[in-house]
């Protein structure tokens, strides 16, 4: 179980995040809501690392996260799909991939095999450059890396961004799927909060850096207040 | 007198001879570069230093071949010292303090080198002859040490892009020097790479520094590298920063064309060749002649 407990980060005199708290549970997806400048991207890179807390802790099955580096948290299994996806523009389908095993000392030729059979597109482009693909499928390989890794905690920033709302439901399914069968658990940044609700469990909602709500996805998305003010959803 | 011993056959052995030379030196300017987006332009003197230290050893009654190995080691440890002490402080500042800096190691390994060695140049007794070959009665203008010098450029050469092109070490290394976040997200220990290309490239600068070293008519002095640095940050310009294939075919293509220039044009002309090809090159490509900087999307 990843725990957030008061955590605080700043960027100098800014309060990107304050006392923020919420337990994501072992296998559920929680969905990370809120609008532009909330600090949903600041908690993620926190969690793996890429920023420095004030304050407060993160701990994995009671493991702290913050006295270690971002390829040690990777090593120890949290996979993060930053936003943008990340993937390596210069880097073939094959050798993105390769460079998520490694580290993780997987079986490369099982994994791509898994991961080609998830994400088929894959498969059939595994020798272009990850520079020529669309954005739906740089969004499939950047998760397709994490996944190859084998994590047990993947973080997924924004990965509807940019996408059609056709490609969104589908890469939706896909997290719910690999959820549930992988028993992973996903913390899921979105703006587009519809849809997220629509495949999380649990929800904490940020607003301008400290946790408005966290409750189950259901609670969430029947709160009128919540939907009205915070995610920029229109009345049920 | 056969094709071999032809005046054109001569410029192009001369050409490859010191080109290659040029391109190993770009070579490492490349590798630091790609991997840490500095200009290290210690990389002559860190190379000569770690020759030095090489050729000391033949006084203590080492062959080359040891002194050669040694001179390596000397390279592989300065690279990595250097980039532990000296370059991980200057990664988030601005780019002027990294040229200040390593202009000043440049001059600190130049003069401890004075010091220590003097400034009178001195050479490492190779095994190779530096005779050249003889077809029919006419002279090649290629000898044995000439044959080794290429031979062991393009080994070197060779090494390195096949590192970095087909070993999870190589993967792992443009990843941590084309996206160092992204590579750390994924488990790559960014920093132990990072360290690891400096040595990789002091030690692919070293074997240019012995086999100058070795060579009876110039010979190891402590400033020695400096002119072949320019030639090889020249090729590296010219052949794009970012790429290791080109950093060698330029290094090649400006000896060639110094060497041509040196016979057909009026005298004096072949010294400024190099700046004119990288005008000329910057002019009509300014990312380099083999860059895909332009085409990188992130």
């Amino acid at each position: 179980m990843i725990s957030v407990s008061q955590l605080s980060v700043s960027f100098g005199a800014i309060h990107a995040l304050t006392g923020v708290s919420f337990d994501a549970a072992n296998g559920k997806i929680t969905a990370i809501l809120g609008a532009n400048g909330a600090g949903k991207t600041t908690l993620l890179r926190t969690i793996t690392g890429l920023e420095e807390a004030a304050s407060g802790d993160i701990t994995l099955d009671g493991e702290s996260l913050l006295k270690k580096r971002t390829e040690d948290i990777a090593r120890a299994g949290v996979g993060h799909v930053p936003e943008g996806r990340g993937v390596i523009a210069e880097f073939t389908v094959l050798e993105n991939l390769r460079l998520g095993s490694l580290a993780a000392k997987v079986n490369f030729q099982e994994g791509i095999a898994e991961q080609f059979e998830l994400f088929p597109v894959l498969g059939e482009r595994r020798h272009q450059h990850a520079a020529t693909l669309s954005g739906g499928e740089r969004q499939m390989l950047a998760m397709a890396r994490a996944l190859i890794a084998k994590p047990t905690v993947l973080l997924l920033d924004e990965p509807s961004l940019g996408l059609a709302p056709l490609v969104t439901a589908e890469m939706m399914a896909t997290i719910s799927e690999l959820c549930a069968k992988q028993n992973l658990t996903v913390l899921l940044v979105e703006q587009n909060a519809k849809s997220a609700l629509k495949v999380a469990h649990d929800a904490v909602v940020l607003h301008l850096g400290k946790v408005v709500a966290s409750a189950s996805a259901q609670e969430v998305a029947g709160d009128e207040r919540l939907r009205q003010y915070y995610l920029g959803l229109a009345e049920q | 007198m056969t094709w071999l011993s032809s005046g054109f056959m001569s410029d192009v052995f001369l050409g490859i001879t010191n080109g290659v030379l040029y391109g190993l030196i770009a070579l490492s300017l490349v590798i630091v570069w790609r991997s840490t987006s500095i200009l290290n332009f210690a990389q002559g003197a860190m190379a000569m230093f770690a020759a030095y230290v090489g050729m000391t050893m033949s006084s203590h009654g080492l062959n080359f071949w040891a002194c050669f190995a040694i001179a390596i080691a000397a390279g592989f440890a300065l690279g990595g010292l250097t980039e532990r002490v000296l370059v991980r402080p200057l990664y988030k500042r601005p780019e002027i303090n990294s040229i200040v800096v390593m202009v000043g190691f440049l001059g600190l390994l130049e003069s401890a080198a004075a010091a220590i060695w003097s400034t009178a140049p001195r050479t490492l007794e190779s095994p190779f002859s530096q005779i050249y070959f003889q077809h029919h009665g006419s002279t090649i203008l290629l000898s044995p040490f000439a044959l080794f010098q290429i031979i062991a450029a393009l080994v070197i050469m060779t090494a390195v892009g096949a590192i970095f092109r087909y070993t999870n070490l190589g993967l792992q290394l443009r990843a941590a020097a084309l996206a160092p976040e992204v590579a750390r997200l994924l488990g790559v220990r960014v920093n132990r790479l990072l360290t690891f290309g400096w040595m990789l490239s002091s030690a692919a600068g070293v074997v240019a520094a012995v086999v100058i070293s070795s060579s009876g008519s110039i010979g190891l002095s402590p400033t020695i590298m400096d002119g072949f640095f320019v030639f090889g940050f020249i090729a590296a310009a010219v052949g794009g920063l970012e790429s290791p294939l080109g950093a060698v075919v330029a290094g090649l293509m400006i000896g060639l064309v110094q060497q041509f220039l040196q016979d057909y044009a009026p005298s004096g002309i072949s010294s400024f060749a190099p700046v004119i090809i990288l005008v000329v090159a910057l002019m009509i490509r300014p990312q380099g002649l083999f860059s895909t900087t332009k085409a990188r999307r992130v």
